[in-house]
């Protein structure tokens, strides 16, 4: 039983460790003047705390979810690769961490955004160290955020499983590049319109590219997540985020 | 009884639905392509680091990437190698998930 509890975790790190290629239509290195850097910084800290605390409490007191866990960052890994064209005629990639938040909640997810996010701009020139703290807060804090709120609405209302699930990952999808198109007019507001203007061109240039990939990446996760629901039940009966429809 | 029907009709439904989804999933992907023949389909933050220098001319990015990727090629290599292992994980980990229901059902 611990042989396998310290195998998952050895792939959970494995994928963790390798070079990370999510492509990244996050903000550019060095394109965040340092005042706005060292602000996004200290704002996402204690989100990766609570995150830490979050996995480490998941690892010790559900041993048997450290294999979901692990599916659920390798699901983001995949789908951060996969950069797709859409509408506006050029192209960006899905999170894929609304189903991670889903399943663990918002907090464990900025641990795997601040990962992926973090070796992409070492190592693929994506993103970067010092804009680190900005987009590890748009796609790891307020996506996530956003995600979990969307699907505790649903639930709240009692609406169907699916529609949750897919609310979820696709709204998670669209807050984190409105966050980076915030982020980038808070810090480049323009000398007509101010931060407005400045947002207005960012956001079309940023988000209305996502909607389509949010609404793929809403379907992505139905398709997984009644994956996951048919073959993890022993799991996933823990966790009471899956309900039954009426 | 009436759980029992409801679970099968729930079960030969769900296929039909799942590859009604992975259907649209390529549609959603494809028609872009199709529908925009002329465009560049270049990565948005490319799109905003031109953004950026309209707005504040003067602005020169303060940090440079400590490493690049050397070519297209290297870069797609490592792309491929992401979504190659992550979906190993992903998918062994159902694998290991299906295997084990199927036992149960064999040896209740």
């Amino acid at each position: 039983m611990f042989e396998r509890k310290y195998w998952f975790l050895a792939i959970f790190l494995a994928v963790a460790l390798l070079p990370r290629a999510a492509s990244a239509m996050h903000i550019m290195e060095g394109f965040l003047p340092p005042g706005w850097s060292i602000a996004w910084v200290l704002l996402t800290i204690p989100f990766l705390l609570a995150g830490f605390f979050s996995i480490k409490k998941i690892v010790q007191e559900q041993p048997r979810m450290i294999m979901i866990l692990a599916m659920a960052c390798a699901f983001a890994f995949v789908l951060s690769a996969l950069k797709l064209p859409s509408v506006t005629g050029s192209c960006s990639h899905p999170t894929g961490l609304g189903l991670g938040t889903i399943l663990f909640g918002p907090m464990a997810m900025t641990v795997v955004a601040f990962v992926v996010l973090f070796f992409q701009a070492l190592l693929l020139a994506h993103g970067g160290l010092t804009t680190l703290g900005a987009n590890t807060f748009s796609m790891g804090v307020i996506g996530p955020l956003v995600a979990f709120t969307a699907y505790l609405l649903v639930k709240k209302a009692r609406g169907p499983q699916w529609l949750a699930v897919f609310l979820a990952a696709a709204l998670g999808n669209l807050a984190t590049y409105v966050t980076t198109a915030v982020q980038l007019a808070l810090a480049f507001p323009s000398e007509i319109g101010g931060f407005a203007a400045s947002f207005t061109k960012f956001a079309s240039i940023f988000a209305l590219t996502q909607v389509p990939l949010a609404i793929s990446e809403g379907i992505l996760t139905i398709l997984i997540f009644n994956a996951l629901v048919a073959y993890g039940a022993n799991e996933l009966k823990g966790l009471k985020v899956i309900w039954k429809e009426g | 009884m009436n759980t029992a029907s409801n679970e099968k009709q729930k079960s030969l439904k769900m296929p039909l639905i799942n590859l009604a989804l992975i259907a649209l999933l390529i549609i959603l992907a494809a028609w872009p392509l199709l529908i925009l023949p002329d465009a560049e389909f270049a990565g948005a933050d490319g799109e905003a680091e031109v953004a950026i220098t309209e707005i504040r001319q003067d602005y020169e990015p303060w940090f440079e990437p400590l490493l690049e990727p050397k070519s297209g090629e290297i870069e797609s290599l490592l792309f491929t190698l992401q979504a190659a292992v992550g979906s190993g994980v992903f998918f062994f980990g159902l694998g290991f998930m299906v295997g084990r229901k199927r036992k149960e059902v064999i040896q209740p």
